[in-house]
């Protein structure tokens, strides 16, 4: 009886070192590799740059659309609560408190991840089980200064820009049901809101937060790229584990944030 | 596939609008341009009550938006919560002004305001107002008011 328990036991302890022990010391010896290698790749802008297209001009659509949605639920919703208690005049404050301090960095890091992180994952995979990154190596070549370093630093740049983006939109989503819909009075919609939101408190710990979440996105996709078993079951499962990693890391560093 | 040239000039829309967006929210939203705290002076006040007051509310003078509270404590010895409140440094009061807790509109938010006095010499840097004014308990208003009424009654008989 003892025997199994600790069979089991036993068991328990070896999937814990082989999937999360020895993954993240890969992943954070990884990311060390990363940042070593950036200083050529960054000598080398334009790949940056084409890499910022794909992950952050690209987003844009679902950013922007979401966000504006986003904000105008937050408003239509936030007003219906509001007006019970007679102070509709606050309206301002509850949707851009709620955007620029939460919704922003974490539904436009969800959004990212779902979009671009696994864009990265697949593209990386892909080019692994191509063995196009071994051809690359065999070019002498560094595969991590030419691939990944380019992709890891677009996403750490689209990143904030995009939660500030998509918080902006929110505002003016708000400020579009809020106003000119139902008829909240339009001096105080303002007022109210540039009374309460903070810049150092609320709108700068925003883009802190985001860049966090930014880091964490591009981290996570290109490590699972790198990471990949070279067969397309594979690369299908690292774009999966990527998404399902990167949105669990994103709620848990939200409430890290406060 | 897209040229050199076409991309960088979308990567460019792309980071403008990201700094506009960015700039909006410091300047329009968050209001950055209005009220820094970089250049202010603290004022503290003790009260016997504070109500619902939190940090970050506004310091009011003639309903004019002067200060903001940054601090609140409790004093373990005169067991009376003292405020720490940062004054914009353009707006100068006379050293014998009084704070009071008051409330915006009927259910709204708690803030200070602050009526001047008369003496010649100004409030400098952490220094504390003398007089103050709790905020206003509905619960103890309540109270009296029926205190008031039952008195009211047994006179009556």
């Amino acid at each position: 009886m003892t025997g199994r328990l600790a069979e089991l036991v036993r068991a328990l302890g070896a999937r814990i070192v082989d999937n999360w022990i020895w993954r993240l010391g890969f992943a954070c010896r990884f990311l060390w590799f990363t940042l070593k290698e950036s200083g050529p790749s960054f000598r080398r802008f334009h790949l940056t740059i084409r890499e910022i297209y794909f992950t952050g001009v690209l987003s844009l659509i679902i950013i922007l659309v979401s966000g504006l949605f986003v904000g105008m639920v937050l408003g239509l919703q936030g007003y219906d609560t509001l007006v019970r208690y007679g102070s509709s005049e606050a309206l301002g404050v509850l949707v851009s408190l709620s955007l620029v301090r939460e919704l922003g960095p974490v539904v436009a890091g969800l959004l990212f991840a779902s979009r671009a992180g696994s864009a990265i994952t697949a593209e990386i995979g892909l080019m692994k089980a191509t063995e196009q990154l071994s051809a690359m190596e065999m070019m002498a070549v560094d595969p991590i200064a030419r691939v990944v370093a380019p992709r890891f630093w677009a996403g750490v740049i689209s990143m904030p820009l995009l939660a500030a983006l998509f918080s902006a939109m929110g505002v003016f989503g708000g400020y579009l049901v809020g106003v000119r819909l139902i008829g909240v009075d339009e001096g105080s919609f303002w007022s109210q809101m540039q009374a309460a939101v903070d810049f150092r408190e609320d709108v700068l710990n925003g883009v802190i937060k985001s860049l966090v979440f930014g880091i964490a996105v591009t981290w996570i996709a290109v490590y699972e790229g790198y990471d990949a078993p070279p067969t397309a079951e594979g690369v299908s499962g690292a774009t999966t584990r990527t998404v399902v990693t990167s949105s669990l890391v994103l709620t848990a560093l939200m409430f890290r944030g406060r | 596939m897209m040229t050199r040239k076409e991309l960088d000039l979308w990567v460019g829309i792309f980071a403008v609008i990201g700094i506009g967006a960015l700039l909006f929210l410091s300047l329009k939203v968050a209001n950055l341009a209005s009220f820094s705290a970089a250049d202010s002076y603290q004022v503290n006040a003790k009260f016997e009550n504070i109500g619902g007051l939190k940090v970050r509310a506004p310091v009011k003078s003639a309903g004019v938006v002067v200060g903001r509270v940054s601090d609140i404590r409790f004093d373990n010895e005169s067991f009376e919560a003292v405020v720490s409140m940062n004054i914009d440094i353009r707006y100068q009061f006379p050293k014998d002004s009084s704070a009071k807790i008051l409330t915006s509109g009927l259910l709204g938010e708690q803030y200070i305001g602050l009526s001047p006095g008369g003496d010649s010499v100004n409030l400098k840097n952490g220094e504390t107002l003398k007089l103050t004014q709790s905020a206003v308990v509905l619960e103890n208003l309540i109270g009296q008011f029926l205190y008031n009424k039952a008195a009211e009654g047994d006179g009556k008989k």
